[in-house]
C-alpha cells in the first residue's frame, strides 16, 4: 500500500453558481521514501493541491490517505515549506525552527531541543545567522530557515510549496543542490510542486504533470531514471533527461490547449524550456 | 519660533482690544510664577505648584488607563478572532463610543455612590475604545501566512495566540494605546473640573471660579505639554516595538 495517497480527490473554490473547479479527479500514490515532482502551470492549482496535502484545506471530493489513514487537518507529520517563506519577522533564525522544535517535541529537556534546534540551522548552513532576523537575510536564506524549521519537526513527508521560485537563478540552484544532498541524507518522502521541469528532473524520482486548469488532473508519472547524485551540468547532455523533460512539455502543452487558447498566459518554466528546446 | 511669536503677539493684542478681562502674557508669567518656579510646592488643598497637581492628574489618568488597556485589549481580541462576536457587540461599541465623558460621569457616580471610582469608570469607558478598535483591526490584519505556519506547526492555542497573534497584533495595539492615552488625557480635566478633585484640571476650574484668569492659561499650557510629552513618549515606546 502506498504511504501517501490520493484517492479521486476534487476542490473548487467559490460560491454556487460562480463557482471554479480547481482540482478534477486526482488520483496519486507515493511510496515510502520517494521524492515526487508535481510539475504545472502557474495558476492551475498546484498550492491548493498541496494545501490539501498538508490539511490547510480540505477536499470537495474523494480523501487523502497518509500511512492508511485519511487527512483530516494539519499534521506534525508533514512538513511545509511555502513559497513566501512565511517566517516569523519579530524572531530570530533559531526562534523561528525553536517554535516548532518545542511544539513537535514537547516533552524533551530544553537542552536537547535546543542542540536539535542548532544542528538543524546548521545542516542548511546558517550556523553564522542564528541570531539574526528574517530581514535581514537574503531571500535565499530565508527559503534555507523555511527547510529548517519543517525539516526540524521531523515529519515523515516533506511538503514543499514552489520553494525556489522566488529565487534568482543562482541562488535557486544552489538550494537545489541543497536540498538534493539533504534529501541524500535522510531520505523522507518528498512532494516538490514546481513549475520548472528541469527542477523537478534534477530533484526528483518521479515527475507528476498537473495539467492546465481550471479542473486540473495529473498526468501519467514518469520515472526519472538517471543516477543520483546528479550533476547539474552533465545532466544537460544526458539523452534519457532531454526525453524525460519532451515527454512532460508534451503533455503540459496538450493539456494546457484550452487554456492557452483563451489567451497568451504561458508558464514561464515552459516558455523558457521551449526555447532551448 | 515664528508661531510662537504670532501667538504670543495675538493674544495680547486680544487682551487690550476685544477681550478685556483676557490677561497679557506678561500678566500671566508674574502671576504664575511661584507656582511654575516650585512646581512641587504644596501651600494648602487648593494651592499648590503646577507640576503637583499634574502628577495626582497623572496617577489617576494612569489608574484610568491601566484599566481602559486591561479591558479594551482582550475584548478587542475577541472582536477581531470571532465573526459573531463581531456582529453582536459591534453595534454596542458604535454607540457607547460618541458618548461624551460628561454624560458618563454622573452615570458613574450614581454606579460607584463615590467621586474617584467615577472617575476611573468615566477614564476607562471613554479612553478604551481606540484600543479596542484597533486591536480588532490588527487581529483581522494579521496574515494568512503565519496563521497558516501555527497551523502546520500544529501550534497549541497558546502558543498561537503569544507567538503569532499577539506580536503580529502589537504595532496596530500600539497605534491604539497612543490614542487611548491621549483621550485619557483629555477626559481627566473635564472629570476633575465635575468631581472638584484635586489636579490640575480641578485647580483650572477653582481658578476661573476665584477669577484668577492668569492661572486658567497656566493650566491650559500645562495640559497640552503634558499630553503632548506624553504622546512623544508613546510615540518612542510604538516605534521600538514596531521595530522589533
Amino acid at each position: 500500500m502506498a504511504f501517501l495517497e490520493l484517492k479521486g480527490v476534487g476542490k473548487g473554490f467559490g460560491a454556487r453558481g460562480a463557482r471554479t473547479e480547481v482540482l478534477r479527479n486526482l488520483h496519486l500514490e507515493i511510496e515510502r521514501g520517494e521524492f515526487v515532482a508535481i510539475v504545472g502551470y502557474s495558476g492551475a492549482g498546484k498550492t491548493t493541491l498541496l494545501s490539501l496535502m498538508a490539511g490547510l484545506l480540505k477536499p470537495d471530493a474523494g480523501e487523502i490517505l497518509l500511512g492508511g489513514r485519511p487527512v483530516s487537518g494539519p499534521g506534525r507529520d508533514r512538513g511545509v515549506v511555502f513559497q513566501n517563506y512565511s517566517l516569523l519577522p519579530w524572531m530570530t533564525v533559531s526562534e523561528n525552527v525553536r517554535l516548532a522544535v518545542d511544539q513537535a517535541f514537547p516533552s524533551w529537556p530544553a537542552e536537547r531541543r535546543r542542540e536539535h534546534t542548532d544542528a538543524h540551522i546548521a545542516l542548511v548552513n546558517l550556523a553564522a545567522a542564528r541570531r539574526q532576523r528574517p530581514r535581514e537575510l537574503s531571500g535565499g536564506m530565508r527559503q534555507r530557515v523555511s527547510v529548517a524549521r519543517a525539516l526540524a519537526m521531523d515529519p515523515e513527508v516533506l511538503l514543499l510549496d514552489e520553494p525556489l521560485s522566488a529565487l534568482d537563478a543562482l541562488t535557486r540552484a544552489t538550494l537545489q543542490d541543497e536540498i538534493a544532498r539533504i534529501w541524500e541524507r535522510d531520505r523522507k518522502t518528498v512532494v516538490l510542486i514546481t513549475n520548472d521541469v528541469d527542477e523537478g528532473i534534477l530533484l526528483a524520482d518521479r515527475i507528476v504533470p498537473l495539467s492546465a486548469g481550471p479542473g486540473a488532473s495529473l498526468g501519467p508519472s514518469i520515472e526519472v531514471d538517471i543516477a543520483r547524485p546528479r550533476d547539474r551540468k552533465a545532466i544537460n547532455h544526458d539523452p534519457r533527461f532531454k526525453e524525460i523533460r519532451r515527454r512532460v512539455i508534451e503533455y503540459l502543452l496538450a493539456s494546457g490547449g484550452r487554456a492557452r487558447a483563451a489567451g497568451p498566459r504561458v508558464a514561464p518554466a515552459a516558455a523558457t524550456v521551449e526555447a532551448q528546446a | 519660533m515664528i508661531g510662537i511669536s504670532c501667538v504670543l503677539l495675538a493674544w495680547s493684542v486680544s487682551g487690550r482690544t476685544w477681550s478685556k478681562s483676557l490677561p497679557s502674557p506678561s500678566k500671566t508669567w508674574e502671576v504664575s510664577k511661584p507656582y511654575v518656579v516650585e512646581p512641587f510646592e504644596k501651600r494648602g488643598e487648593m494651592d499648590q505648584g503646577v507640576l503637583r497637581f499634574a502628577w495626582y492628574s497623572l496617577v489617576l489618568v494612569a489608574k484610568g488607563y491601566a484599566l481602559a488597556l486591561l479591558i479594551g485589549t482582550p475584548l478587542g481580541f475577541l472582536l477581531g478572532l470571532s465573526a459573531s462576536f463581531n456582529r453582536s457587540v459591534d453595534p454596542i461599541i458604535q454607540v457607547l463610543r460618541p458618548v461624551s465623558p460628561l454624560a458618563w460621569l454622573p452615570l458613574g457616580l450614581v454606579l460607584f455612590q463615590n467621586s474617584k471610582p467615577a472617575a476611573l469608570f468615566t477614564i476607562a469607558i471613554c479612553a478604551m475604545w481606540p484600543t479596542v478598535l484597533n486591536t480588532a483591526v490588527g487581529v483581522r490584519a494579521v496574515p494568512q501566512d503565519y496563521l497558516n505556519v501555527a497551523r502546520v506547526l500544529n501550534l497549541s492555542a497558546r502558543n498561537r495566540l503569544f507567538k503569532i497573534l499577539i506580536p503580529a497584533t502589537l504595532p496596530y495595539m500600539f497605534t491604539g494605546f497612543r490614542l487611548s492615552l491621549g483621550i485619557a488625557w483629555l477626559v481627566i480635566v473635564a472629570v476633575e473640573m465635575l468631581t472638584g478633585t484635586p489636579g490640575i484640571g480641578g485647580f483650572l476650574w477653582q481658578e476661573y471660579n476665584s477669577l484668577i484668569y492668569e492661572h486658567i492659561i497656566l493650566c491650559i499650557l500645562t495640559i497640552g505639554l503634558i499630553g503632548f510629552a506624553l504622546d512623544m513618549l508613546m510615540g518612542l515606546v510604538e516605534r521600538r516595538f514596531q521595530a522589533a
